[in-house]
């Protein structure tokens, strides 16, 4: 029966309903792929019995009539999303013993349509990295190798556990967080389609804040109907995070198959930098060409400050994460140093609860919103991220969507020691991601093509604000093109 | 602007952080290598340009002025490290 690990989810959704198979088979399927694969250290907690018991209630609703969207379908939850009942530590060993008594917007949307939870899964420090290094667990370990190796490759990051259960079939689906490409680059790092959809698409409430004016949740998939399938439900308004957005969630699934011709796709020049990978520029013009054959319009476009969204990024993502990251205080929850005097006691809970990086970019936000040097690094980074919002807007009025590489390269080796000596080179895998969350847009990670390793290498695909749809069609046409054959 | 052994002293904390001694000096390296980096940002001219603070282009909305929530001290205390007679037990803070 391990075969139905092979199903996307909506291929097993549509197994279930004609009652070709049970969710408590599927979901035993799910759970012995797990098991065979922890040394991939996708999952930091397992949830099994409570798939089981999930899955035996999804079965009874198929025989009843009343099964929701996705009922029965198996998926393993980034542990940054507050679980009822079931550890959640954002894999920060200050939250090692968390057990939220409230469930996420997102993860109780997709109970309420029926999914079954396998377990939490791996990432880096409250989201805080690159390569899924920095969590408190251990990384997580891509599934791919190179050709002639036997190293272990990292799954990119920070929804490394996500992306890397998702290739090795240890879930149908998982859930994903994106504050500057944590959902795109792992999904191109591990050959799977992930989707960051427009700021206040889905409701952040439930979900540990890392940079609240970037993050956004959402899913991480076998292709990209499963993540039409899966926006679609994590989707809407929700009353309890003042920036969600009060818009209707199409059917996104609808749109897929649509002709993409006439459609114009924006080419941006400066991401065709000196130096380019070579494999990268040839996978992303293979990628224009299946559009152009489709017939397409490609359009050459100018994102003039480019250059500088890393920059921003790294000013506005840690002036947002010093004034998050407060909370923990070893009060309330979490762990617990004793100290003589209070701040002894914050400072002792803190200095052993965090970890390097997380610790690096609570400094650097502190510092960036300190007096007398707020306006030389915060407001400016403001102000530049106006102008690459308006960048786009301006590229959006000449195309209608835009085709760019993930990431500058594929999956690195585990310890890579030039990202561990500066910080900066490990942030530099951002390049092409970063700056379609400083603008709130959706984008798509998709596989399309390998490199002469034999490792994936994605494209992104960057829509219009709430044109989630057009992103969706445009990556579905591409990969019918591209028969990407996954791991 | 460089940054120098007393502001990482400072910044650490004002971030209730720790840098021991014999990490000072990476530390003030590090910090001084990042921001080197982020000085770029001066070459680009933000004159008259607004700062965005948020991406979303509707006014966020207030809600009616009532309880929506409440009536689970226990649930709220539950994940304390140290709790006592319904409250959080901190250190004393006055002497």
């Amino acid at each position: 029966m391990s075969d139905l690990t092979k199903l996307t989810v909506a291929e097993a959704r549509d197994g279930l309903r004609k009652r070709e198979f049970s969710s408590v088979e599927l979901t035993k399927a799910y759970i012995s792929k797990m098991e065979e694969s922890r040394r991939l250290n996708a999952y930091v907690t397992e949830t099994p019995e409570h798939a089981l018991e999930q899955a035996a209630v999804a079965d009874e609703k198929y025989r009843n009539g009343i099964a929701g969207e996705l009922e029965g379908i198996p998926m393993g939850i980034k542990d940054l999303f507050c679980t009822k009942g079931i550890r959640t530590t954002a894999c920060s060993h200050i939250l090692d013993n968390f057990v939220p008594p409230y469930e996420s917007t997102v993860t109780s949307k997709l109970l309420q349509a029926g999914v079954t939870v396998l377990g939490k899964l791996n990432m880096d420090e409250f989201a805080m990295g690159g390569s899924n290094e920095t969590s408190c667990f251990g990384p997580a370990i891509n599934p791919w190798k190179a050709k002639g190796s036997d190293a272990d490759l990292v799954p990119g990051g920070s929804s490394g556990g996500s992306a890397a259960a998702v290739a090795a079939e240890m879930c149908a689906a998982a859930t994903g967080t994106d504050t500057g490409g944590s959902i795109r680059q792992p999904a191109a790092f591990c050959g799977v389609t992930g989707i960051k959809p427009t700021y206040g698409r889905c409701s952040r409430y439930g979900i540990i804040a890392f940079a609240s004016s970037l993050d956004q949740a959402g899913p991480i998939a076998k292709d990209v109907r499963d993540c039409a399938a899966l926006l679609k439900v994590m989707s809407g308004y929700d009353a309890k995070d003042s920036t969600s957005a009060k818009v209707n969630v199409p059917d996104f699934e609808a749109v897929l198959g649509q002709d993409i011709r006439g459609l114009k796709i924006g080419i941006p020049r400066e991401y065709r930098p000196e130096g380019l990978n070579e494999e990268i520029a040839a996978c992303w013009d293979k990628g224009i060409a299946m559009l152009r054959d489709r017939g397409a319009e490609i359009v050459d476009i100018s994102l003039p400050h480019t250059k500088y969204a890393l920059a921003v990024y790294y000013i506005i993502a840690p002036a947002e994460a010093s004034s998050n990251l407060a909370r923990y205080d070893g009060i309330r929850y979490g762990l617990r140093v004793p100290g003589e005097h209070l701040d002894d006691l914050y400072i002792n809970t803190r200095s052993e609860g965090f970890g390097a990086e997380v610790k690096r970019r609570i400094m650097i936000g502190t510092y960036v919103l300190s007096a007398g040097y707020y306006d030389a690094y915060y407001l400016k980074a403001q102000k530049v991220r106006r102008l690459i919002r308006n960048d786009f807007l301006e590229a959006f009025k000449k195309c209608d969507i835009i085709l760019t590489p993930t990431a500058p390269t594929g999956a690195f080796a585990l310890g890579d020691k030039s990202m561990k000596d500066n910080p900066i080179n490990m942030w530099l895998n951002d390049v092409f991601t970063v700056s379609v969350n400083l603008a709130g847009l959706p984008a798509i990670s998709l596989p399309a093509g390998v490199s002469g390793q034999g490792l994936p290498l994605g494209l992104q695909l960057i829509g219009r604000a709430f044109d989630e749809e057009t992103v969706l069609k445009t990556a579905y046409a591409l990969e019918k093109d591209v028969h990407f054959v996954r791991k | 602007m460089a940054v120098d052994t007393e502001t990482v002293k400072r910044i650490a904390f004002l971030s209730r952080l720790k840098v021991n001694d014999d990490k000072i000096k990476d530390t003030e390296q590090e910090f001084n290598n990042i921001f080197n980096w982020i000085e770029q940002l001066n070459e680009v001219n933000t004159d008259n340009v607004a700062p965005l603070e948020s991406v979303n282009d509707f006014n966020l909305t207030l809600r009616d002025d009532e309880v929506t929530d409440g009536n689970c001290r226990d649930e709220v205390l539950a994940n304390a490290p140290d709790a006592e007679y319904g409250y959080f037990v901190v250190p004393k803070v006055v002497e």
